[in-house]
């Protein structure tokens, strides 16, 4: 407790580079899987292809990947642009298989209904698919939130500023305390996360509050 | 890309093969952590796994605990059990059990939840008594999931085993934070390409035993 007490300053600003690093490739692999889950879960021919694509993919070691990419994309193997690539690229490979399932998810009979409705592709995909494809994509959203979370920390070994530098930094000087308090500082960052997540869903998806058991 | 090219001419050196540092060496190290860790976890999850499937409960401490293993930063663990028990291997193999119970036991529960109630029901109207039930039914029938449990802590655990190296093991981690220390990046990326490729070569063989185990489920 006493070195948390004297250090409160650095776990903060850790934290802080820690989520600058975390949000923006958990929002981009979101972002990215949608389409691609969607062409997964529409074209039947590129849906083995796409996941087995992502499943090698995830197979890639981090911390190598981490050194890898900047050779292919020219980055700094300590810039921020390389580590927040590598953690999309693992975000994408869980997310684009919940992206497929959740909106192959959608029934035929749905689809088919709302087309009779008068909705152009578009207007379906919005406003009926999506949210009907929600409840499952939030929970792939939250598992690549978590697991991304964690991950971070690997690029710590590089001499990224995250939570991880609590690990390298305790480890290489002895202190016990910090690397215990960067191990529970991370789990809290990812369950904190997730609760946010959660509420999100809650708020943009009322109606699933109402159908829970 | 030059770097790759340097990176498979500095694995084919002969210079880096041979020896306990080579490269063949510290491939077979990285293998033998990742099967012992593997081994170790199913030891441990399998029959909890299948003990949770049988009889249906516990069920939610396997969702809480695959939960809170996947926000454990398996780097931590590695430094913190180091710290503890000193630098060696019992370190990075106590992570690497960690992060490896989860997917198997998920795949040995997973396995047993899937299966038809009716066909457990049908064994059970046989007069099949608990052992029978699981031993001739629930395993077998349970097999493919569990396979896949096993497949992707394996996966997980063959990309994760460089940190060892970290923490004064051997594995092919080595050459990673070797290559590290002195900015020799084809060396790092060999490092890399190496784990990759082993990661490859066990998928291959996971795809195969899949393959296997599901002919034989169908002909049963």
């Amino acid at each position: 407790m006493g070195w948390v007490l004297a250090n409160l300053e650095l776990i903060g600003s850790r934290t802080v580079s820690h989520l600058l690093l975390a949000v923006p490739a958990i929002v981009l692999s979101f972002v990215l899987a949608l389409p691609l889950g969607w062409f997964a879960a529409t074209h039947q021919w590129s849906r083995a292809t796409l996941l087995t694509a992502a499943g090698l993919l995830y197979a890639i070691p981090s911390l190598p990947l981490f050194v890898v990419l900047p050779t292919i994309l020219g980055f700094g193997v300590r810039d921020a642009a390389n580590v927040i690539v590598a953690l999309t690229l693992y975000g994408l490979a869980l997310m684009v298989r919940s992206a497929a399932d959740a909106l192959a998810s959608v029934g035929a009979p749905v689809r088919l209904s709302s087309t009779a409705l008068g909705y152009s592709a578009a207007g379906r995909f919005w406003q009926v698919e999506l949210p009907l494809a929600g409840p499952v994509l939030l929970a792939g959203l939250r598992v690549v939130a978590v697991s991304t979370i964690s991950l971070v920390t690997v690029s710590s070994l590089l001499g990224v500023d995250n939570l991880g530098l609590l690990f390298v930094d305790g480890f290489q000087r002895g202190i016990l305390a910090e690397v215990l308090t960067g191990i529970i500082a991370t789990v809290v960052l990812a369950l904190v996360i997730d609760a946010l997540l959660v509420l999100l869903g809650r708020a943009l998806m009322p109606w699933t509050r109402a159908a829970r058991r | 890309m030059n770097y790759f090219t340097e990176a498979i001419a500095w694995i084919l050196d002969p210079a880096n093969a041979e020896g306990s540092g080579g490269v063949w060496a510290r491939s077979a190290e990285h293998l033998w952590y990742t099967l012992l860790a593997v081994l170790l976890a199913s030891v441990i999850a399998i029959p909890l796994g299948y003990l949770v499937g049988h009889t249906g409960r516990g069920r939610g401490l396997v969702v809480a605990s695959t939960g809170a293993a996947r926000a454990l930063p398996t780097l931590g663990v590695v430094t913190l059990v180091g710290l503890i028990l000193g630098i060696g291997l019992v370190a990075p193999l106590v992570a690497l059990v960690l992060l490896a119970v989860p997917s198997v036991l998920a795949g040995a529960y997973a396995g047993i939840e899937a299966i038809d109630p009716r066909t457990i029901d049908a064994a059970r109207a046989m007069g099949m008594s608990d052992w029978q039930l699981l031993t001739r039914v629930e395993i077998p029938l349970g097999l493919p999931l569990l396979l896949g449990g096993v497949r992707s802590a394996t996966l997980q655990v063959v990309a994760t085993a460089t940190l060892a190296a970290y923490v004064g093991a051997g594995g092919l981690g080595r050459f990673l934070f070797l290559g590290l220390k002195t900015q020799d990046y084809p060396q790092m990326l060999a490092s890399a390409l190496l784990v990759v490729l082993i990661a490859l070569i066990l998928e291959a063989l996971f795809e195969i035993a899949e393959r296997v185990t599901a002919r034989r489920l169908h002909v049963v």
